[in-house]
């Protein structure tokens, strides 16, 4: 015992003796390599956006640089035929609308059926319950676009046809009725819907899962039914989550190409007929690439324009959604 | 406030909500089978061993999918061997090492950002930058640049032009934000404690990091990477912008080879106004959702087996 006191140093004078197996400054010259290449890798995301502005701007302005194109009368004009006739038109609005009407068809079938589905979800079900329908709501959500086209293309139009169309008979005029055609937007936005029904129900139910317990135990305890505390004070809490959920579902709705390419016709017009055949800039994109548009022409050039187009307006929409996110949000602690 | 009612009108309309959810609910579950149920009735008769190991014909009944099938295969595991490092490299950085900084919250919206473009503006993107390159090398096929045999694996083109690389690195565009954030997730579910226990052991943040943070979110990660990939499989718009329809007669054989995939394979067949293409349409979206089910399955199980709580 005795030896203890005087033996104890020497170990740690011959450790410095012999050096460290590694040393300080060798593993932070390996550190800092490392972290220089993660850094690297995290900006190459910012490449990836810079150079699709740079190539949807520099394309775009030389879509406008044709003489037959006009900006004015892009962002005004109510008629987009680039293919067909002689006198050409680029006027985006038709392209919009045909957008316009689909994502809204898919957000009234799939918001209110998606909200509704979480809060039973998050509120209602029992553990085993929400066992077997996650797993099928998750199914619902891998399953590829092209199959919800095929979808809408054999299964839906053929059902609107038969069972819809000897409703509709009475309406409309007599050289235009009313009546479901091969291609038609209301085939397109129900699949559409249902093809974003598994992203609003599953984002929709993190939200109101996030609300902490305490919120419903006192509202149980005010003497809320099990209604009252979901719809009156769950929902509510977790309005910021389920607002941007929707934002989220309807730009996918808005950038979805398959099914629409697929089911919902290829004439660029401006109604509001569920029945009608409409273009929206997405199938308008796919026709142009898809045809044997030469590649320096006004009409493929004209689909660059309409990306543009597509790329801000969904931008916009995810920028909202992060906005409402960040200035909406509760916190609970 | 709205005038009290009495106990039973709140009841009653208690239980009226309660089957709006539940038709809402079963909405959901009734479509999912329909839809499925549709499929496996239009294309269970078409398919078949042959209808798996042959190649495109103009008749639906000795059409097959073999290009297709390879050439998703090639495509998607070019795309995730690029995009998973890739991925999880940026989500280790943004997680475990940036300071919160402007620059790295720019970095953080871009990636919320490039989440929600749409699938189809990436492959205008990868026809610019990896089909054509920018133009650097000239329009025509006779003045690309060439590499190596072109019968050889490591045959290689510049630009790229519509070939397995190109198609790859594009989905790897589409899928990296999705690869980011699941991970960033991962990462974050991994308690602070574990992390400053290593630290206060001596270690430095990457031995922290790679010792000890990421062995603990490898499930995460894992089932974001194969949630992830399911979605490459089943992408197909931006590849239509890439490289069309085309009728490939052989499968890849190097990374300049030219593919059909799957999904654009479907859609090909779907767009065709006769029901014999609409039944191998089918008859390929069974395979296809085959590939899907084992990919989802493979995740469920890593999250159900690998996933111990960590305390």
């Amino acid at each position: 015992m005795t030896s203890v006191p005087s033996s104890a140093p020497a170990p740690l004078r011959d450790l410095s003796k012999l050096g460290r197996p590694k040393s300080v400054s060798a593993r932070s010259t390996r550190e800092r390599i490392i972290v220089g290449t993660l850094a690297v890798a995290a900006t190459f995301s910012i490449l990836v956006t810079t150079t699709i502005i740079l190539v949807l701007a520099t394309e775009t302005i030389g879509f406008f640089e044709f003489p037959d194109v006009s900006i004015r009368e892009f962002f005004t004009g109510l008629e987009w035929n680039p293919l067909l006739g002689s006198e050409k038109h680029f006027g985006i609005w038709p392209l919009v609308c045909g957008t316009l009407l689909v994502t809204a068809i898919a957000a009234s079938f799939a918001l209110p059926v998606g909200l509704i589905a979480a809060i039973y979800l998050s509120e209602y079900a029992s553990p085993r319950v929400r066992a077997t329908l996650k797993p099928a709501l998750e199914v619902l959500a891998g399953i590829p676009t092209v199959v919800y086209g095929f979808f809408a293309l054999t299964i839906i139009t053929p059902f609107l046809q038969k069972q819809v169309n000897p409703l509709l008979a009475g309406f409309g005029s007599a050289d235009s009725p009313v009546a479901f055609g091969n291609y038609n937007a209301l085939s397109a936005g129900l699949a559409t819907g249902i093809m974003i029904l598994p992203i609003v129900c599953s984002l929709s139910e993190d939200a109101l899962r996030a609300v902490p317990r305490s919120l419903r135990d006192g509202a149980f305890a005010l003497g809320g039914t099990r209604f009252d505390v979901s719809v009156k004070v769950v929902v509510p809490a977790a309005l910021s989550g389920i607002v941007a959920a929707f934002l989220l579902a309807i730009s996918r709705a808005i950038g979805e190409t398959m099914i629409v390419a697929l089911a919902a016709g290829g004439v660029a017009q401006i109604t509001a007929n569920p029945a009608a055949e409409v273009q929206t800039m997405t199938a308008y994109m796919v026709q142009i690439f898809l045809g044997d548009a030469p590649a320096t022409g006004v009409e493929y050039k004209s689909s660059y324009a309409v990306a543009s187009t597509l790329f801000v307006i969904t931008l916009v929409i995810t920028m909202i959604g992060q906005w409402v996110l960040r200035r909406f949000r509760e916190e609970y602690d | 406030m709205a005038k009290a009612r009495s106990g039973a009108a709140r009841l009653l309309q208690d239980r009226a909500f309660l089957l709006t959810c539940l038709v809402a609910t079963n909405v959901a579950v009734v479509v999912l089978f329909v839809l499925l149920a549709s499929i496996f009735w239009q294309g269970w008769d078409t398919l078949s061993w042959k209808f798996v190991t042959s190649f495109a014909s103009r008749k639906p009944s000795e059409a097959g999918i073999l290009a297709p099938l390879m050439g998703s295969i090639w495509v998607c595991s070019i795309c995730g061997i690029v995009a998973l490092p890739l991925g999880v490299g940026t989500a280790i950085y943004l997680e475990e090492f940036a300071k919160r900084s402007t620059f790295t919250r720019i970095i953080q919206t871009n990636i919320m950002n490039l989440a929600g473009v749409p699938s189809i503006v990436y492959g205008i993107l990868g026809l610019t930058a990896f089909a054509r390159m920018f133009g650097t090398f000239g329009t025509n096929v006779e003045d690309s640049i060439s590499v190596g045999n072109e019968e050889s694996l490591f045959f290689l083109r510049l630009p790229f032009g519509s070939s397995v690389l190109a198609g790859g690195l594009t989905l790897m565009l589409v899928i990296l934000p999705v690869v980011i954030i699941s991970t960033q997730e991962a990462l974050r579910a991994v308690p602070s404690s574990l992390r400053a226990g290593a630290m206060a052991l001596g270690a430095t943040r990457w031995q922290t990091v790679w010792g000890i943070t990421l062995p603990a979110a490898i499930p995460g990660i894992m089932t974001g990477a194969i949630l992830s990939m399911s979605r490459a499989i089943g992408e197909s718009a931006p590849l239509l912008v890439l490289g069309g329809l085309l009728l490939v007669f052989n499968t890849p054989t190097n990374l300049m080879s030219d593919f059909a995939i799957l999904p654009l394979q479907i859609y090909n067949w779907a767009q065709r106004p006769q029901d014999e293409f609409h039944y191998i349409a089918a008859s390929a979206i069974i395979i296809q959702l085959v590939v899907l089910l084992v990919f989802n399955g493979i995740a469920i199980f890593i999250r159900q087996k690998l996933q111990k709580p960590l305390q």
